[in-house]
């Protein structure tokens, strides 16, 4: 049978050498045309002078790059990145978790809970995210309503979800982690079923509690998918800006400004095609090395 | 070491079906070696994993050195556990999967090296300690395995299936390195397995279960030589009981006891037409397979086991016999074992 099958294989090829190419073109080209091109000239731009309504173009060099490193607005921006993603992660990470370890036993209506896990990621960035503007608006949040409803809050002066500071940060952390637990969980629950069943069983025998088990056990075996799952979701996290865009614009005052939205308003909004660029290259050496980190760790587990 | 009983012990998986095992009763003597024997899905290892604390019994009892233990969590019925798989902790190295049962009992820390290198010693994996599971072979995993499990000295030892990733070669030392190895800490052991020859050499008694229920419980010999039913009298040797109805009840006999009727000295014997179809060459051994002449068992398939010494031909029919005291007697509705009675053949 699989002499066979690799016969048909064969003949097909030689008998149309062309398929595989007319196959895999498509792919080729979308990449080339939609990411390849931009992103070439994107980094064109950030080394030249270009700006929006203007045809004249001149090479830099490093200027730009100088020129948003002493930018406040830049370094505030890096910091929230940062401080997004990371924080996003961690409970990404702690909620994944737990709703991987509650959805991995067979109960009645699992199927149903899964599906309504995972809706958050299917839904539109964009669509979702507006349903958290309205949810975290300040005269027409429901939160506010049910705290004041509660008790918890005066009802004269509400908090302004993403109009202070403190808690604009809170509110983009928390719609970012609304939109990627569904993807880590499902990752992580397909680590947590390729563990055989055998394994913990023998830890509980061996005298292991929950959290021993959960600790020493399953999470250091699922030490290559976790690292997938973060690795995706850090980049998910770090390159986003439809969540700030839809949510805060990055106001107030800079607080929860990102990397990609001020590369968005500097460059598009603000003409300073350059700059920009600048800004969203600088971002590409960072994912880079955090990818190549969180690789390496995978096949480190893998190997070990 | 302890003792561990069964009370009208039950498991149904889903409710209105056929328990997957049904109102076992069994007793563990002290130290004893005792086999659970059956084919797949007759539910040895869905008992030995109740015992475990691994599933919950439907109902009835498990006790253990006395206790009930039916709430009980594994960790507390201070049993120790080899898995079919071994389940070794891929990401640990066989010194800290030795010594994970001894963390997660809280042992004293100081004592931990000097526990695992008595148990590795045991096992002579000494040298083996820094290498991770993946790293060793089929013997070697079953030998840290159970080391993991004799560490902490547990009271009873459960094993389910050890020797059955192991090739056929392989199997045959690991069986007598645990039988030796048994013989040496003396604790009681359960051990399940499909394989009747390993049942047969291992265990101190052998337990054979079928569809969830216990046929019956003895020593090898006892469940060879006088099987309680037909289930056990087909399901143990190689090949199978002989079985032939006559009169109203079905009469057994080994394939090594129908043998020429020249050879048998005895007066007491079964004389049988036997036409020889198919002759297998065993090397030490003849297997016989043909149908009997004449009388009341004309056209019965038989089979017999003969040493070699003589010469058969296919499609002869030759004077065979079976010494009477060999004739096993069962019931023909519950196929029980029944009282020997006198027959006629002709």
């Amino acid at each position: 049978m699989a002499i066979g099958g690799a016969k048909v294989k064969s003949i097909g090829a030689a008998q149309s050498p062309l398929l595989g190419l007319a196959m895999f073109s498509p792919a080729v080209l979308y990449i080339l045309l939609l990411i390849g091109a931009p992103f070439l000239l994107a980094i064109f731009y950030a080394f030249s002078d270009a700006r929006i309504g203007s045809t004249q173009l001149h090479y830099v060099g490093l200027e730009n790059f100088r020129s948003i490193l002493q930018s406040p607005s830049f370094k505030k921006a890096l910091q929230n990145s940062i401080i997004f993603t990371v924080v996003a992660q961690i409970v990404v990470l702690v909620c994944s978790n737990i709703l991987s370890i509650a959805l991995e036993k067979p109960f009645r209506g699992r199927g149903l809970v899964r599906f309504l896990i995972l809706l958050p990621w299917v839904a539109p960035v964009s669509l979702g995210t507006i349903g958290w503007k309205w949810i975290l608006d300040s005269i027409y949040s429901v939160i506010t309503w049910v705290l004041i409803w509660l008790g918890f809050v005066n009802r004269f002066s509400p908090p302004m979800w993403l109009g202070e500071e403190k808690l604009a940060m809170a509110s983009v952390i928390l719609v970012h982690c609304w939109r990627l637990i569904p993807f880590s969980t499902v990752i992580l629950l397909a680590g947590r079923t390729a563990i055989p069943r055998e394994i913990p069983e023998a830890a509980a025998i061996d005298g292991a509690g929950f959290w021993r088990t959960l600790f020493q056990i399953n999470l250091p075996i699922m030490t290559p998918i976790l690292g997938v799952a973060v690795l995706f979701g850090t980049i998910f996290t770090f390159t986003d800006m439809t969540v700030v865009y839809i949510l805060t614009n990055g106001g107030p005052y800079d607080s929860t400004q990102t990397l990609p939205n001020l590369a968005f308003t500097q460059g598009i909004q603000g003409s300073d095609l350059a700059a920009g660029a600048a800004i969203s290259v600088f971002l590409v050496p960072v994912l880079v090395i955090i990818a190549y980190l969180m690789l390496r760790v995978a096949h480190r587990a893998e190997v070990a | 070491m302890a003792v561990v009983e069964t009370r009208k012990l039950t498991k149904v998986f889903k409710e209105g079906e056929i328990g997957a095992v049904n109102e076992v009763d069994l007793e563990t003597r002290e130290g004893e070696f005792l086999v659970f024997l059956g084919p797949s899905g007759s539910g040895k290892t869905t008992l030995l994993r109740m015992i475990a604390g691994l599933e919950r019994p439907t109902a009835g009892e498990i006790l253990i050195g006395g206790k009930v233990v039916n709430d009980l969590t594994p960790r507390e019925r201070r049993i120790a556990m080899v898995f079919q798989s071994y389940a070794l902790y891929p990401h640990l190295s066989v010194y800290n999967n030795i010594a994970f049962p001894l963390k997660a009992q809280n042992v004293p820390k100081h004592t931990h090296k000097e526990k695992v290198q008595w148990a590795a010693s045991l096992l002579g994996i000494g040298n083996l300690l820094q290498r991770k599971p993946r790293e060793l072979s089929g013997g070697e995993r079953q030998r840290v395995a159970l080391a993991r499990a004799i560490v902490r000295e547990p009271s009873v030892f459960l094993l389910d299936e050890p020797l059955s990733n192991l090739d056929a070669k392989l199997r045959l030392a690991a069986r007598e390195e645990l039988e030796r190895f048994h013989r040496r800490v003396g604790t009681t052991t359960i051990y399940v397995t499909h394989d009747q020859v390993e049942a047969m050499a291992m265990g101190d008694r052998v337990m054979v279960l079928n569809k969830g229920m216990v046929r019956q419980i003895g020593t090898p010999k006892e469940v060879y030589d006088d099987p309680a039913d037909t289930f056990v009298a087909t399901f143990l040797g190689s090949p199978p009981m002989n079985l032939i109805e006559n009169d109203g009840i079905t009469v057994g006999f080994r394939p090594e006891h129908f043998r020429l009727a020249e050879d048998i000295r005895e007066s007491a014997k079964v004389n049988f037409k036997f036409r020889v179809e198919n002759v297998e060459y065993l090397g030490a051994e003849f297997i016989l397979a043909g149908i009997l002449q004449g009388g009341k068992a004309d056209g019965k398939n038989v089979i017999a086991r003969l040493l070699l010494g003589h010469n058969f031909e296919i499609g002869t029919t030759y004077d065979f016999a079976v010494p009477e005291r060999h004739l096993k007697f069962f019931d023909r509705t519950t196929e029980q074992k029944s009282p020997a009675r006198p027959l006629t053949w002709q």
